[in-house]
C-alpha cells in the first residue's frame, strides 16, 4: 500500500440538496436571478393554501429546529396563541453565536431571497404582519444585504400591503444585536429585541403565549425558516422522505478546525461521519495527513468525543451524520447534532487548551442572572487555566467535575448546561490528558499530549 | 464635541423607531446605540448615552444597563481602528494565539491597550462566527479572515498609509 494511503470504508455518493442546490448560480443573491430559478414559487403556492394547511405541511415534513435544540417546528408553530385583537410575531433568530457555527451567515449572505421567501411563507402561516430578524451585531455587513433583498422583494410585490392580492400585509425588519451569545436563547433574544439586557426569562409563560411585548411569538432559526421553502415546494411528505428516521430533510453543517476544506455543507443525513470527514465532497480529510484526535460535532456546547467514538458508536455501528446516530450512546459515548457546528481536532491539538478557551467563552457570555452559571463558569475557567499553564493539582479534575455537575440543570436557561457539557465531556474522555498536564507541568508547556488509546481507528500508518 | 445627531441621522433614528409598535420605542435602543457609537468617537460616553435616553424617552439608567451588557459597546475610548481578534476554540485550533502575540509585539501593546498614536486598539474577542475562515478579526464593519502574519503586516501598513493621506 502506498505511503499515507487511507483505506476508505464508504461509497462516495452525492447527497440531496434542497437549500444550497442553487449555490453555484452566479447572482442568486439578487431577485431576478432567484426568481428565474424558481424563487417565490413556494410563496405563490402557499398563498393558495390556508395558513393552517401550511402548518400541517411543516408538521408532516418532520422539520426540527435547526438552531440546536432540534424541537419539531410544526409543533412549535401549532402552540402559537391566537387571541382576538392581539398582534402576533415571527422573530427569526439570526444571532448565530455558538462557536463552530457559521451556517446562517452563509444562507443570509449568499441566499437572502431564499431566507426572505421562507420568512414570508412562515409569516403568512403564523399570521405575523411584522416579522423581525434578530441578527448578531458582529455580522454588521449582512443587514445591508438583507435590506437590499427586502427592498427588491417589496418592489416586486412580495412584501408590504396586500401581498399578491391576498389581503395579507407583511413587513420584515432587520434588528442588529450588539455582541451577546446569550441572545441566541429565545427569551433573551426577546428581551434584547425589547431594548433590554439579554437576560433569559423564566418559562412558562412560553413565547408562544407571551413573547415580544407580551404578544404571542414564534422564534425560529434562519435555516429552519429557509427549509420551509422546499417543504412547501415539494410537500411535507416528500421532504420527510429525505434523511433517515426522525432526522428528516437536509442539514447545513459548518465545518472548522483541522480539516482540508472548512466551510458550509448541506447533507441529507444519510452519510457516515467518516465519509463526511474524509470524502472530497465534504471536509476532504485532515491537513498534512495528520490523524484525527477528536471532534465536537454540533457546536461548542455539545460533548467532545474522541475519534474512536466518533466514527463508530460504542456498539460498533457506523456513526451517521444525523440527530439520532450522533447522540447514540447518550453523553457516555455519544454527542449531539446541535447547531451543526462541526469542530475537528487533529493529533497535535491540546484538549485542555481547547476546553479552556470554551470555558473562557462561556464565562464571558454568561448573563450573570443565575449564580451557578455566573460563578461556576468563571471558576471552571480559572481551574482550567491553571491546569493548562502547569499550575494544576490532581484534585482540580474532580473539582471541575463537581462544579460542572452543579451548574447543569440549575439555571434559568440552557447556557449553564452549554458551559457544563464541554468540560464534563473533556474530562470523561480525555482525563489522562488532564492528568498528564498536572503531572508534567514543565513538559506540558513545551509540547502537547498527542494521541492516546482514542487514536484514529482507521488510520493506516505510513510505514504499513 | 456637540452631542447631536445630524438631520439625516435623526431621520434614520425615527425610521428605526417606527419599526416597533407605538410606545415600544425602547426596542430601538441597541440599533441607535450602534449609530451613536459610530458617530461619537467609537465609544459611549455618559453624555452620549444620556442623549440616546432623551431621544427614546427612557431613563438614562435604562441605556447604561444595556450599553454595559453588550460587548460591542465600548465603555472607554478606543483607537481609531479596533482590532478584535477571535481566540475561541476553532480560531485557537488555527493559530489565533500566534496572531494575537504577533500583533502585540508589532504594535507594542497588550490586550485591551491602544497605541500611543491613538491608531490601534487590540481587543481579543470571543467567537465571532467565522470559525471556518480562522484565524480572523473584526475590523470595523467587516471581517478579515484566514489571517497570517503577512496579512497583519499588510493590513496595518494600509491603515497607516490611509492615515497619512
Amino acid at each position: 500500500m502506498p505511503q499515507g494511503f487511507r483505506l476508505l470504508t464508504f461509497d462516495i455518493k452525492m447527497g440531496v440538496k434542497v437549500l444550497l442546490d442553487n449555490d453555484h448560480i452566479e447572482g442568486i443573491r439578487y431577485y431576478d436571478t432567484y426568481r428565474k430559478h424558481g424563487g417565490y414559487r413556494a410563496a405563490e403556492k402557499a398563498f393558495k393554501m390556508a395558513p393552517a394547511d401550511i402548518v400541517e405541511e411543516v408538521k408532516k415534513s418532520g422539520l426540527r429546529g435547526r438552531g440546536g435544540a432540534g424541537f419539531p417546528t410544526g409543533m412549535k408553530w401549532s402552540f402559537l396563541a391566537k387571541p382576538e385583537g392581539v398582534p402576533r410575531h415571527l422573530v427569526c433568530n439570526a444571532d448565530e453565536s455558538e462557536p463552530g457555527t457559521f451556517k446562517d451567515r452563509y444562507l443570509m449572505e449568499f441566499h437572502p431571497h431564499l431566507f426572505i421567501e421562507g420568512l414570508l411563507i412562515s409569516s403568512f402561516a403564523l399570521g405575523s404582519n411584522t416579522t423581525y430578524v434578530y441578527i448578531r451585531g458582529e455580522y454588521a455587513w449582512i443587514p445591508d444585504i438583507l435590506e437590499q433583498a427586502i427592498t427588491e422583494a417589496k418592489n416586486n410585490g412580495w412584501l408590504g400591503k396586500n401581498i399578491q392580492g391576498t389581503g395579507f400585509d407583511c413587513e420584515i425588519y432587520v434588528h442588529r444585536g450588539a455582541g451577546a451569545y446569550i441572545c441566541g436563547e429565545e427569551t433573551a433574544l426577546i428581551e434584547s429585541l425589547e431594548g433590554k439586557r439579554g437576560n433569559p426569562r423564566m418559562k412558562p409563560p412560553f413565547p408562544a403565549i407571551q413573547g415580544v411585548w407580551m404578544r404571542p411569538t414564534v422564534v425560529n432559526n434562519v435555516e429552519t425558516i429557509a427549509a420551509v421553502v422546499p417543504i412547501i415546494n415539494m410537500g411535507g411528505d416528500e421532504y420527510a422522505k429525505i434523511g433517515m428516521g426522525k432526522s428528516t430533510g437536509t442539514k447545513l453543517l459548518s465545518v472548522c478546525g483541522n480539516v482540508n476544506k472548512p466551510g458550509v455543507y448541506e447533507i441529507d443525513m444519510t452519510i457516515s461521519v467518516e465519509e463526511f470527514i474524509y470524502s472530497d465532497e465534504y471536509c476532504g480529510g485532515i491537513p498534512k495527513g495528520k490523524r484525527l484526535k477528536a471532534c465536537i460535532p454540533g457546536g461548542s456546547s455539545v460533548p467532545i468525543i474522541p475519534a474512536n467514538l466518533l466514527l463508530k458508536t460504542a456498539k460498533g455501528e457506523t456513526r451517521m451524520m444525523n440527530y439520532e446516530s450522533l447522540s447514540d450512546g447518550g453523553f457516555a459515548s455519544g454527542s449531539m447534532m446541535g447547531s451543526g457546528g462541526f469542530i475537528v481536532l487533529d493529533e497535535d491539538q491540546c484538549v485542555v487548551r481547547h476546553t479552556m478557551t470554551l470555558a473562557r467563552f462561556y464565562n464571558h457570555e454568561s448573563c450573570g442572572q443565575c449564580s451557578p452559571c455566573r460563578e461556576g463558569t468563571g471558576w471552571m475557567y480559572k481551574i482550567l487555566k491553571n491546569i493548562e499553564y502547569g499550575k494544576g493539582k490532581m484534585s482540580d479534575i474532580d473539582l471541575l467535575w463537581d462544579i460542572q455537575r452543579r451548574i447543569e440543570g440549575n439555571t434559568i436557561c440552557p447556557l449553564g448546561d452549554a458551559a457544563a457539557w464541554p468540560v464534563a465531556a473533556a474530562i470523561r474522555h480525555f482525563r489522562d490528558e488532564f492528568e498528564w498536564h498536572i503531572l508534567n507541568p514543565d513538559e506540558s508547556q513545551r509540547r502537547n499530549f498527542g494521541l492516546a488509546h482514542y487514536a484514529d481507528p482507521i488510520h493506516i500508518p505510513a510505514s504499513a | 464635541m456637540t452631542i447631536k445627531f445630524s438631520e439625516q441621522q435623526l431621520n434614520k433614528v425615527n425610521e428605526i423607531i417606527a419599526r416597533y409598535p407605538e410606545g415600544k420605542q425602547k426596542s430601538a435602543l441597541i440599533p441607535i446605540l450602534h449609530i451613536a457609537q459610530d458617530e461619537f468617537g467609537g465609544w459611549l460616553d455618559a453624555p452620549v448615552m444620556d442623549y440616546v435616553a432623551e431621544i427614546l424617552h427612557i431613563l438614562p439608567i435604562e441605556v447604561y444597563e444595556v450599553a454595559t451588557f453588550y460587548s460591542m459597546f465600548n465603555m472607554k475610548p478606543v483607537g481609531k481602528h479596533l482590532l478584535e481578534v477571535c481566540r475561541t476554540g476553532p480560531c485557537m485550533l488555527n493559530g489565533s494565539d500566534e496572531i494575537i502575540d504577533y500583533i502585540k509585539e508589532k504594535l507594542g501593546i497588550s490586550e485591551g491597550e491602544t497605541t500611543p498614536d491613538g491608531m490601534f486598539t487590540l481587543k481579543p474577542a470571543e467567537c465571532l462566527g467565522a470559525c471556518g475562515y480562522a484565524p480572523m478579526m473584526q475590523l470595523g464593519k467587516f471581517f478579515r479572515e484566514h489571517l497570517t502574519k503577512e496579512k497583519v503586516d499588510k493590513l496595518i501598513d494600509e491603515l497607516r498609509a490611509q492615515e497619512k493621506n
